[in-house]
């Protein structure tokens, strides 16, 4: 187990570095000239003399090689460098905005785990029922529809329609915002709170929640015609205990590695929700960055995003070799 | 097992299990076969008609659409859908109907093409570290690690920061990113393929590596990157739908969906139809080659289902 958690940790190293070098690269090496989009961009005719103070300033005149280990450099430190646009470090930005991204990935994964895992249980026990077919239907329609439009529709039926109709005053979600910053033990919204947090988590949860119960309908299906169903029926174990001790348990084995596989599709979900509502996350101010062209901004909020991806991956990774000893031993055949 | 072996058993396999003695002798082609199951699969069959009305309106959109796609009539603002304006009018004035109908060529456009470079690419690496295995191999994965470690929007959307936005860079974009689980996939397929004894046959009998892996392996490697293929056509619409949602995919006034549902936004309370149906078009485009990729996988592969 534990050289198998070292092997795979040394993995990580090169593959952040080459990912984020290569962003990098992306920004500094290519064309389109960073200090012109620090003066106001290629549209407007600029000062020569001004192009030269900002690469100074920046050091972008420096030979590629020497910005590049400088940068390095400085990441290694936790730098993430300072706002072309506002001149606020990354970290300050990235101080105000996780919190919040937590805070809203927190709920989408509460409801994804609790909706998606029950429904997916359930579809599979009463395979082939009305509600079973409404469940197939329902999951692939969710993972199609866009999560902006998704958003938006939810936000014209429970924030626009109430309105308009003049719906008791608790019924009338809103479209954006956060609201006021009244949280309970960081994550449980307070008074108002809710109010904003209930349709973005919904949107977020939607894409992964519709995978996590097909994926969970799928390895249950399998699981209840396994020989040990058989046998636990027949020890004379209630009905209940037999699909949540023996079947429940078995069907989730699969099942985890697709959550961390999800959480790549999750953080493009986020990045969506977060722009539809509003809701000052990570997600958000990338996409405001990128309009800004703020390049500090999104390479430091990326990195911390490709971190954060990395991370969930690995312990997914080892979650799964803890409960699966044929991986973990390295006999689990090519991957 | 020798090469009739396996075509027999191949052959058993996709054999219906309900037919007569008498029709055991007559041989059907493959593609009879697929199409046969396939058709039996409402669903697909559903998707399958909607693709062929999507590609219809997208090759005659100038004549199905009653207006340009920059007309604006005078101070019809926002309007709702009326016998003029099928789909209504949008923040200036343009009509929805001629947008919606002009945005299936520029979804179908990116679709197919990012995906086309997404294929092209994918097979190549796919089928060289599969078949040459060893430090290749390595090297290959560990590149496809590297790039499934930037989560792909963020990736999409910082490569359009840079490159500029356009509707050829989103393509670019989306066919530069969309290859790593094609070359997964198509990996896998040849690690298994080049095992068996009619590639040993065909390199005893001293063909090159390259007539090989291509002549021989890849027909047989074919199945799941056709379904893959259909299915991550409907993906990347979707993901050039978010792109244009964000700003960074092709700019005004090329009618991109995604943009049109990002004009809604500002709208909702007073003319929310500017967003639903070019979202509608979104939705029901996707899902469409989801229904195909899924039938085609069942009736490529009826031991799947």
């Amino acid at each position: 187990m534990t050289s198998f958690i070292i092997r795979r940790l040394l993995l990580i190293v090169p593959t952040v570095f080459v990912a984020l070098s290569f962003l990098f690269l992306i920004f500094f090496a290519l064309p389109g000239d960073p200090a012109n989009l620090i003066a106001g961009g290629a549209e407007r005719n600029i000062d020569p003399g001004v192009i030269e103070r900002i690469n100074e300033r920046y050091g972008l005149d420096e030979p590629m090689t020497t910005q590049f280990v400088k940068y390095w450099q400085r990441t290694l430190q936790w730098d993430l460098g300072d706002s072309f646009l506002t001149r606020r470090s990354v970290n300050e930005t990235l101080g105000q905005r996780a919190p919040n991204s937590i805070r809203l990935a927190f709920w989408a994964i509460v409801i994804e785990i609790v909706v998606g895992i029950s429904v997916g249980m359930v579809s599979a026990i009463r395979r082939y029922s009305i509600g079973d077919r409404f469940t197939t239907i329902v999951t692939a329609a969710a993972s199609a529809i866009p999560v902006f439009v998704l958003g938006l529709v939810l936000q014209w039926m429970f924030a626009v329609q109430p309105n308009k109709h003049d719906w008791p005053e608790w019924a009338r979600l809103r479209t954006s915002g956060i609201g006021p910053d009244s949280w309970a033990f960081f994550v449980i919204p307070t008074g108002e709170q809710w109010r904003y947090l209930i349709l973005p988590a919904i949107t977020l949860a939607s894409v992964t929640t519709a995978l996590l119960a097909r994926m969970t309908r799928g390895s249950m299906l399998e699981v209840l015609r396994a020989d040990y169903m058989r046998t636990a029926r027949s020890k004379g174990l209630r009905e209940r205990d037999v699909v949540m001790r023996h079947g429940l348990r078995n069907a989730l084995l699969p099942v985890v590695t697709l959550i961390g596989l999800d959480f790549g599709t999750a953080i493009g979900a986020a990045v969506l929700t977060e722009t539809t509502f509003s809701w000052p996350g990570i997600g958000s101010q990338i996409v405001d960055s990128v309009t800004a062209r703020d390049l500090p901004v999104i390479l430091g909020l990326t990195l911390v995003v490709v971190l954060a991806y990395t991370v969930v991956n690995l312990i997914v990774d080892i979650s799964y070799a803890w409960v699966d000893p044929r991986i973990r031993l390295g006999k689990g055949g090519q991957s | 097992m020798t090469l009739t072996d396996q075509a027999t058993a191949g052959g058993a396999a996709v054999a219906p299990e309900s037919t007569d003695i008498a029709d055991l002798g007559t041989a059907r082609p493959l593609r009879a076969d697929v199409w046969r199951r396939f058709r039996r699969n409402r669903l697909a069959i559903v998707g399958l008609g909607f693709v062929v009305l999507l590609i219809l309106v997208a090759l005659f959109a100038p004549w199905i659409a009653p207006y340009s796609i920059t007309d604006r009539a005078s101070g019809q603002f926002r309007q709702p859908p009326s016998a003029d304006h099928w789909f209504g009018t949008d923040n200036i004035g343009r009509d929805m109907f001629s947008r919606v109908v002009h945005g299936a060529r520029v979804s179908l456009r990116i679709g197919i093409s990012a995906t086309v470079i997404s294929l092209v690419i994918g097979l190549a690496l796919g089928a060289m570290s599969g078949f040459f295995g060893g430090t290749t191999d390595t090297l290959l994965m560990r590149l496809t690690d590297v790039f499934l470690a930037i989560p792909y929007i963020i990736l999409a959307v910082a490569i359009a920061s840079v490159v500029g936005r356009s509707e050829n860079s989103v393509i670019l974009i989306l066919g530069l990113t969309g290859w790593l689980f094609i070359a997964r996939i198509v990996r896998a397929s040849f690690l298994s393929l080049k095992r068996l004894e009619y590639v040993e046959a065909a390199t005893a009998l001293g063909f090159s590596r390259t007539r090989i892996m291509f002549r021989h392996i890849l027909p047989n490697a074919l199945q799941p990157i056709i379904v893959y293929g259909t299915i991550a056509i409907g993906s990347v619409i979707l993901a050039e739908a978010a792109l244009s949602f964000v700003g960074v995919g092709p700019q005004e006034p090329t009618p991109a969906w995604g943009a049109m549902v990002a004009q809604g936004r500002g709208s909702l309370s007073n003319a929310p139809h500017i967003l639903f149906f070019p979202g509608a078009a979104i939705f029901l485009t996707v899902l469409a080659f989801v229904f195909v990729g899924d039938g085609l996988r069942d009736a490529l592969d009826p031991k799947l289902k």
